[in-house]
């Protein structure tokens, strides 16, 4: 897609990228809980996101599955109400709550009008404090995830994700589904859905951000009210591990007409000083529309509609990963022009045309992620989680702009790999084996 | 992901209006409207053409959506891939999707940017080159995101075949991204044709959501869209209708890729029709209160607490069409529950509801989310664009898109079960199973 540039369009205009102008205040409530806050007054309600740092990654040995089991059921009756009973309260107040389980973190994110966030919030601290499991609602929820296991065991996207996680990370939590298996879900009990919160809910891993019509003095005191008394400490969080991927491709025949492609190696941390300069040079690799792989892949030879590659921070582990999908015929090309591209990179690095590109791009877009209370407090809690300061919003175009080509390409050196660049085909591709 | 497709747009339509919107027609016929947002420095630069899918000629399915791809190659003033480069250049993103009913192109970027993709857009609108290279290569790529959406998913091509047999006349029934045989014959000549009789100033609506002043948009799009010549004599949007649907049709699809097997049923339903919106109101009240809510819905209530039969079991309409819409029911049975089984269940519950009539407690807190749904979606100002853009581009008017909210909150319970008597016809009706293998529907 790259291609002649009417000068006068692209460099005109690159000079000032729009700013976030986001207000961040850091609030401690009484009892000692933090928050980050941005007030916005002018429409009459709050998104307020809490995430508890742990996840799915804490689920005990033999029991994979209980924290993802335990968050969706969470919202199935709390104090004196069943599921029937909480779910009208909460939506004759029309709040919403929403409960997600992930590998590193388990998070509500809510939203509530101002005329009843005492109400809302009353309600949403019941399932947090005091929620039910009846055992009819852990049975129910627990036949909604027995089938999501057997739809994702017959996905042939879901199929390759999991082999190819699973020849990363072997037995440890990052590489089995989070899900668990029909084996291990079926064994969770009521109980083990009162110890996978205690475990995972914790006062000294939790992280908040709050976006909308409420002032530091109400959220502080919210807080305090919402999460004072959850437990103060939980579990010790996982081992670090070093992904085992050295190369080579994994084919798992599977009769679809299209085949799925995972591919990566090894990654870099969020908190190395290198990350935003492997983060620009994973943006022209692998993350933008007209990144190298999508001209390549895409827009020169027709062979997918559309590939990406992604750097995979988690908390105890590192990972460069990639996607596409390319008809069974097309796809042994599709995967060697993807081996070459990263062969070429390991070999040249990038220009420095393209670095000035992406970092146009990225300092441009910057502010357009800021756009609304929900993505601003999920915004401010990944941030929290990254151990980032709130100054970061305003010096981070800055970090980006100071990137040099050379550092750039010492990065691509380390991090590029082809000779443990690691695929996983699911489908009937024609010209490729295991090897 | 660029280029991307819409499917069906399902359930509730978001009830909410804007607090400042400001419309202008151009001498052209181009329709602009502003909706002010001015919390941050961005905008949100959104162009509809009236025409989709079910425009297509005969024979040339999929072509909407091609040329939609094809409009990311050059013009006489663009490079190939430049328009794209240029919004990127500027730190924005863009994107377009294809419907049945329109087709949109949009650009989220810095606020002071928004000259420049009006400049772009206007020039991409009568303006378009490609090479026989680009067609054949773009022709692979809509090929593999056919593999990719449909193809590869049992779900998506049962769908596709549900909706094939919903509609006996309507182009409704004819899949967006196209049928296989006929993606693989379209050419350069079938994109130009078509592009050159709807791309045209007086069959598209301007869209611009985000820090702007309405003067300011008026003057830039009189600057850059009013010079654009229109297409004389553009016909009505009149699609061939559905007659009388007189027998209910049935079908059962197997495919070793389903691991969990289901049933869904469509009804034929009213639409939003410019002037006349209350029926369709009255089935998004419907659809919410039989099975809208996982929970305290009349489906999920009796199918998934009470008496439990149902993994999941829902409702939804989708009534933001230009013709004919679809009602529609969806059941994932318990497992030890045959498809037979789960559908007999089913059709007692509807039976029942039909008896029983609307929870007023339940009619009452859904008013109350709808009232403050309007809340939630002033802090969503592209969702706002993007509502506008799809009612404006069916054919209603700005007035019917504003009164929407109050249509709605003047249903009453009567008005639901009314509505619900009069979808509920089965002669209007695809029911089908999809499974692994066949006797399924009948096993124990």
């Amino acid at each position: 897609m790259k291609s002649v540039l009417s000068a006068l369009i692209a460099l005109v205009f690159l000079s000032i990228p729009a700013q976030a102008a986001v207000d961040v205040q850091e609030v401690t409530s009484p009892g000692g809980i933090e928050a980050w806050l941005v007030e916005e007054h002018s429409i009459p309600f709050t998104a307020l996101e809490i995430r508890f740092a742990g996840g799915t990654a804490l689920d005990r040995p033999g029991k994979r599955g209980e924290v993802n089991l335990m968050m969706a059921t969470l919202e199935e009756g709390a104090g004196d109400m069943d599921a029937q009973a909480f779910a009208k309260a909460r939506d004759a107040l029309a709040a919403s709550f929403s409960f997600d389980a992930n590998t590193d973190s388990v998070s509500i994110s809510t939203r509530f009008l101002t005329e009843n966030r005492d109400e809302a919030m009353a309600l949403l601290r019941q399932a947090i404090m005091d929620p039910r499991f009846d055992q009819q609602a852990v049975d129910r929820v627990r036949g909604q995830v027995n089938s999501i296991i057997r739809s994702e065991a017959t996905d042939p996207g879901d199929i390759a994700a999991d082999t190819f996680y699973n020849m990363a990370f072997g037995d440890h939590p990052y590489g089995t589904n989070s899900n668990g298996t029909l084996e291990s879900v079926a064994g969770l009990t009521r109980e083990d859905m009162f110890e996978a919160k205690a475990r995972t809910m914790t006062r000294d891993r939790v992280l908040v951000g709050a976006v909308g019509d409420i002032t530091a003095d109400e959220l502080a005191a919210l807080l305090d009210d919402l999460l004072g008394d959850l437990p103060t400490g939980g579990p010790d969080l996982p081992e670090r591990v070093e992904p085992t991927l050295d190369g080579g491709i994994t084919v798992i025949p599977y009769e679809t007409p299209q085949s799925v492609v995972y591919f990566g190696h090894k990654g870099i941390a969020r908190d190395d000083p290198d990350f935003i300069t492997a983060y620009i040079a994973n943006e022209i690799v692998g993350g933008q529309s007209d990144s190298r792989l999508m001209e390549e892949v895409r827009e020169k030879r027709g062979l997918t509609y559309g590939i990406g590659a992604y750097l995979v921070p988690y908390d105890h582990a590192e990972l460069i990963v990639g996607q596409f999908s390319s008809g069974n015929g097309a796809v042994s090309e599709a995967v060697q022009v993807v081996k070459d591209e990263w062969a070429k990179l390991a070999a040249d690095g990038l220009t420095e045309e393209e670095l000035d590109k992406a970092k146009t791009y990225l300092t441009g877009a910057y502010a357009l992620r800021f756009d609304g209370n929900g993505p601003i407090a999920r915004i401010l809690v990944g941030m929290q989680a990254q151990g980032l300061s709130p100054d970061y919003i305003a010096t981070r175009n800055d970090m980006v702009n100071a990137v040099t080509l050379d550092e750039v390409n010492r990065v691509i050196r380390d991090l590029y790999d082809p000779e443990n660049l690691t695929f996983v085909v699911v489908g009937q591709p024609e010209g490729l084996e295991t090897n | 992901m660029k280029n991307g497709l819409t499917a069906a747009l399902i359930a509730m339509a978001s009830p909410a209006v804007a607090a400042d919107v400001s419309h202008f027609t151009l001498d052209n016929g181009m329709e602009v409207v502003v909706l002010e947002d001015h919390r941050a420095p961005v905008v949100a630069h959104t162009v509809w053409y009236k025409v989709g899918a079910a425009d297509e000629p005969m024979g040339k399915s999929g072509i909407a959506h091609f040329l939609e791809h094809l409009m990311f190659k050059g013009t006489d003033d663009l490079a190939a891939g430049e328009l794209s480069e240029t919004v990127t250049l500027n730190g924005g993103s863009d994107n377009a999707f294809t419907s049945w009913d329109y087709t949109a192109y949009y650009q989220r970027v810095a606020a002071d940017r928004l000259g420049l993709m009006m400049e772009m857009e206007a020039d991409r609108m009568r303006d378009l080159e490609m090479t026989e290279q680009d067609v054949t290569t773009e022709r692979q790529v809509v090929l593999e995101e056919r593999n990719q959406r449909t193809d590869n998913d049992p779900g998506a091509l049962f769908a596709e075949q549900r909706r094939a047999a919903q509609y006996l006349n309507h182009p409704y029934g004819v899949p967006i991204i196209g049928w296989r045989h006929e993606m693989e014959q379209l050419n350069r000549d079938d994109a130009f044709e078509f592009y050159h009789r709807y791309y045209a100033p007086n069959n598209a609506i301007l869209v611009v959501a985000g820090d702007v002043e309405p003067d300011e948009v008026f003057e830039l799009a009189k600057t850059y869209y009013g010079p654009l010549e229109p297409t004389p004599d553009l016909a009505p949007r009149v699609r061939p209708q559905e007659p009388p649907q007189l027998a209910e049709r049935r079908m059962t699809m197997t495919d070793p890729r389903v691991a969990q097997p289901y049933i869904m049923r469509t009804y034929l339903a009213q639409e939003r029709d410019p002037g006349a919106q209350e029926e369709a109101a009255a089935l998004v009240f419907l659809a919410e209160l039989l099975g809208g809510n996982s929970t305290t819905s009349y489906l999920a209530q009796k199918l998934a607490f009470e008496d439990p039969k149902a993994i999941y079991v829902g409702a939804y309409y989708d009534g933001t069409s230009i013709d004919d819409g679809t009602f529609g029911l969806i059941m994932v049975p318990t497992p030890e529950l045959s498809l037979e089984e789960a559908e007999a269940a089913l059709d007692a519950t509807l039976a029942s509801f039909l008896e029983d009539g609307v929870d007023l407690e339940e009619f009452e807190s859904l008013k109350t989310r709808l009232r403050a749904g309007r809340i939630y979606a002033e802090d969503n100002i592209e969702g706002l664009a993007r509502q506008y853009g799809q009612e404006l581009a069916i054919g209603l008017s700005l007035d019917d898109v504003e009164s929407w909210p109050d249509i709605l909150q003047a249903v009453t319970p009567d008005d639901v079960m009314v509505a619900a008597q009069e979808v509920f016809a089965r002669r209007n009706a695809v029911t089908g199973w999809l499974m692994p293998e066949t006797n399924e529907g009948t096993a124990g």
